[in-house]
């Protein structure tokens, strides 16, 4: 076929059009969200002092850091799967989030006693947290690598890695009303480490799924 | 390229045009740089152009189109040279020309777009071949294969995805 040919024949086809990733993907993560939420409706519910938790800081920080990270994340998956998009300002940006939980841990360090921090850290819920996390962003997940798919990441991988974050940060949010630990010292040690397992598991499912 | 995401057909013809003149050049360089033959290039152009059609929902108009174009261009170019086991890590800053080079198409050639088309669904191989191939109009296209425009349309969009996808599927 020449590449004339080839020219018509997609000039014919220009009237099709496919949504924006900026719109697909939140569509699309909206659905997942749907499902996560029923998850957790049915499997874990908001623990029973919420209406005196949410009057402390330090419960309140954890939907909201939580909540930053998947706003960053949500758009740095876009960009990502925009082939010449800028990114690096918001790679950068992931900063802000990430410098308010460090915020958090240094108070936390600063105003309870050395003796505390161990049992703050450990704290009641680690295994509960490690698998729930995972298991709520799973839908979140699976959307959005599904909207993905219409986009064109120069680095699939990478993109992977980035629709993890913004499911493991959504499932985060979500997981925080359940969770009982608040102290930033648990946060920052077991909310990471369960994000990290679904990066990871984005950036592998990415790397074969996100091809083009 | 505006007017085309606007809709007009005329305009996105035209631009597709522009950007296989302004491929075909850096293209067959970096080709032949990988040490593959200066014949594969039109494959690969035709490749990227696929890309770009396909993923063209990917450019945000507020944003200029030459980074969109080159990020597709040397992403097509790197997978192209990768599957026909040429030397990778090459560099290809320049896969897309500032300037259009006076160069024309190869005459007469047995694409690899042409073995893609042939392992295509009966019904939207012969819906690409007759809109590009015969450069029927869809009325006519429709008429001839006893189908209707509609159907058609739908044809022609699905096969072209599925070129699109089978082009990286290639090993």
């Amino acid at each position: 076929m020449k590449t004339d040919d080839l020219v018509r024949a997609l000039a014919a086809d220009a009237a099709v059009r496919e949504r924006p990733l900026a719109v697909a993907l939140p569509v699309a993560a909206a659905a997942g969200l749907a499902v996560a939420l029923a998850l957790f409706a049915v499997a874990l519910g908001p623990r029973p002092d919420i209406a005196t938790a949410a009057q402390t800081l330090r419960f309140v920080l954890k939907p909201v850091e939580m909540g930053l990270f998947a706003i960053v994340a949500v758009v740095l998956a876009v960009r990502l799967a925009e082939p010449g998009a800028p990114v690096r300002r918001l790679v950068a940006g992931l900063a802000a989030p990430a410098g308010l939980l460090g915020v958090a841990v240094t108070a936390e360090l600063a105003t309870v006693p050395s003796a505390e921090w161990g049992r703050r850290l450990v704290g009641t819920n680690a295994r509960v947290c490690l698998v729930s996390i995972p298991l709520l962003a799973a839908p979140v997940l699976v959307a959005s690598l599904w909207a993905l798919r219409r986009g064109a990441p120069v680095h699939p991988a990478g993109a992977g890695a980035a629709a993890g974050l913004f499911s493991a940060s959504v499932a985060a949010a979500l997981y925080a009303l359940h969770c009982g630990d608040d102290s930033p010292l648990f946060v920052a040690t077991w909310y990471s480490l369960a994000t990290v397992l679904v990066v990871a598991a984005g950036a592998l499912a990415g790397r074969r799924l996100l091809r083009w | 390229m505006r007017l085309a995401m606007a809709g007009d057909g005329a305009a996105y013809d035209r631009c597709l045009r522009g950007m296989a003149v302004r491929l075909r050049g850096g293209v067959r360089r970096a080709i032949m740089r990988a040490g593959l033959a200066a014949s594969d290039a039109e494959d690969v152009v035709q490749e990227i152009l696929l890309a770009v059609h396909l993923k063209r929902h990917t450019w945000d108009a507020a944003r200029p189109i030459g980074p969109w174009l080159a990020a597709i261009a040397r992403h097509k170019t790197i997978d192209a040279i990768r599957r026909r086991g040429g030397r990778a890590g090459v560099p290809l800053d320049d896969v897309v020309d500032t300037l259009p080079a006076p160069s024309e198409e190869p005459a007469i050639r047995e694409t690899e777009l042409v073995r893609a088309l042939e392992r295509l669904p009966a019904g939207e191989r012969a819906a690409v071949t007759a809109i590009a191939v015969d450069g029927a109009s869809f009325s006519d296209a429709a008429r001839k294969l006893g189908t209707s425009e509609g159907a058609l349309r739908v044809a022609l969009h699905r096969g072209l995805a599925r070129l699109g996808r089978t082009a990286h599927e290639r090993t």
